[in-house]
């Protein structure tokens, strides 16, 4: 008996032959060029392991009461700060992402706006707290700060996107009932961008309880000071114990926020 | 929406009674936590030095300009370092998630008791601590340099990548999957044939949006020693060369727009 074998074989992602072997080369070739300009120092990572492991049995067992009163106050700290600055900055970035909607704005406030959101957006919180200490001085001000300005930059571009999608009929309904400004906003706008604000405004405060962690490290107030100074003591288990209670809370933040976005979905 | 009639008209509330004064209620209890809280930052502020801020920044802007433009020069290294950073830790990060996210979405886990629980516990933790606090570990573990940062930014991935891609899983066609099963594939075809076709859009929309936020993250993570653009930002501050350190701050805003654009641009290439 002669047959033909026929195969079936699965259509490859790219169709391209050219472009699929094109890409290919590209990123080997740039893993190569990585590999070789990267500075690996095998040496101090062979060293590193042993001290790698003592490093983390130093972190057990967890020691929640020598500092109790410390991280009490630093988690207490975090949270005043995570509420006051997701209340400030919401509060800023409503004008913001009115500006920043392209229904609503003119071309200049549009421009003006989408850069305030670029701006707030590349400087990551660490950065920024850093010149706020500055400024400012240490402690949890420096950090609300920080955390205020850097909602900004989520805050308005998803709200602006979310404006951007409104019913434009629903608003123009409102338009020629012979409304003002402020009112058209109120009452043709604001309503139908109202879920996502309160969806968002819960995922802002949680990732901002995450942010206060790190703007500690930098002097920004919070959690993130008890756990540096934990560092800077060597007192690790204390540490551990601080990392241990940012895991939690933040599983707690977590579970409440998006259970009560669900809610109001 | 009622209706109020005044003496001899009548008027349009968006509200009634009740609903207004819960609103009220609403704005006082808010008003009220927001006052406290901010009357307990108040008392840890020294507020000399919060009305003296705007003297201290233009004392700081006058010294940061005009910006030392030679100093760029020097930068190559450390931003070449920094796209790297992020780009094989987004590459490490998501290859460890995929796993990750199959063992954990409720469809595919082999075991609901044990291994589902442990997944779900990896990607939280990786989630819950912030990539700098990463950082801060691994420094004290692999050295200084670039190899900690990389390590840091794809732990930090895991936990984002893991909790996007298992919840798309979750989210499948499961009769696509009991067709493939009807040919009397076996485990490994299913998923190969059945599962990763339908996934692979919303993976690929992942990792590019953790590319991206990787690159931003993989700014500071030099500020603890992790390798980076961070590094030189946190020596030239420490130097009080601040005519350097806004050259750095251009760079950084440079690339962030430039990771900005190219995701847009992959993003509709793909879609």
């Amino acid at each position: 008996m002669n047959y033909k074998k026929v195969i079936w074989k699965r259509k490859p992602l790219i169709k391209n032959r050219l472009l699929r072997i094109g890409l290919i080369l590209l990123i080997s070739a740039y893993l190569l060029s990585v590999f070789l300009t990267t500075e690996i120092d095998w040496q101090r990572i062979l060293e590193g392991i042993p001290r790698g492991k003592n490093f983390i049995f130093a972190f057990f067992p967890p020691d929640f009461i020598t500092r109790s009163d410390e991280i009490l106050a630093g988690i207490f700290e975090s949270l005043w700060m995570t509420i006051v600055a997701t209340i400030v900055g919401i509060l800023i970035s409503i004008p913001v992402s009115l500006g920043a909607a392209k229904n609503i704005a003119p071309k200049f406030v549009y421009f003006l706006s989408r850069g305030v959101i670029t701006l707030s957006r590349s400087f990551q919180e660490v950065i920024l707290a850093i010149f706020f200490v500055k400024l400012m001085g240490f402690g949890p001000f420096a950090g609300m700060v920080t955390l205020s300005l850097s909602t900004i930059g989520f805050f308005a571009k998803l709200l602006s996107e979310d404006i951007e999608d409104i019913n434009k009929s629903q608003a123009e309904a409102i338009k020629s009932t012979g409304s003002s400004w402020f009112q058209w906003v109120n009452y043709g706008v604001q309503p139908q961008v109202m879920p996502r604000f309160i969806g968002l405004s819960l995922y802002r405060l949680d990732i901002n309880f995450r942010e206060s962690a790190v703007i500690g490290i930098v002097g920004g107030g919070g959690i993130g000071s008890t756990l540096n100074t934990a560092f800077d003591r060597y007192e690790f288990e204390t540490a551990a114990a601080v990392l241990i209670v940012i895991i939690s809370i933040v599983m707690i933040v977590e579970y409440t926020s998006s259970h009560l976005r669900k809610l109001i979905k | 929406m009622p209706i109020i009639k005044q003496k001899d008209y009548k008027t349009w509330k968006k509200f009634d009674r009740k609903r207004d004064l819960q609103n009220w209620l609403c704005w006082f209890l808010g008003t009220l936590i927001f006052s406290f809280c901010f009357g307990l930052i108040s008392s840890k502020t020294i507020w000399f030095y919060v009305f003296d801020s705007h003297n201290e920044a233009l004392d700081l802007l006058g010294r940061m300009f005009p910006p030392e433009t030679n100093y760029f020069f020097m930068l190559i290294k450390p931003i070449w370092d920094t796209l790297n950073i992020a780009t094989i830790g987004t590459t490490i990060g998501t290859l460890i998630a995929i796993p990750l996210a199959f063992l954990s979405a409720n469809n595919t886990t082999p075991s609901k008791k044990f291994l589902r629980p442990l997944a779900l516990f990896c990607i939280v933790s990786s989630r819950s601590i912030n990539s700098v606090i990463w950082a801060l570990l691994l420094v004290a573990v692999v050295g200084p340099g670039v190899l900690a940062g990389i390590i840091a930014i794809g732990l930090r991935s895991i936990g984002f990548c893991g909790k996007l891609l298992y919840e798309a899983i979750e989210e499948i066609d499961e009769n696509q999957i009991e067709a493939i099963e009807a040919t009397g594939a076996n485990k490994a075809q299913i998923m190969t044939f059945g599962i990763v076709p339908q996934i692979l859009p919303a993976f690929t929309s992942i990792s590019i949006y953790r590319w991206d936020i990787n690159i931003r993250e993989a700014t500071v993570v030099g500020l603890v020693g992790a390798g980076g653009i961070g590094i030189e930002l946190d020596a030239q501050i420490g130097d009080l060369a601040w005519a350097k350190v806004s050259v750095i701050l251009l760079a950084i805003v440079v690339a962030v727009v430039f990771s900005e654009w190219i995701t847009a641009k992959i993003r509709k290439a793909i879609i």
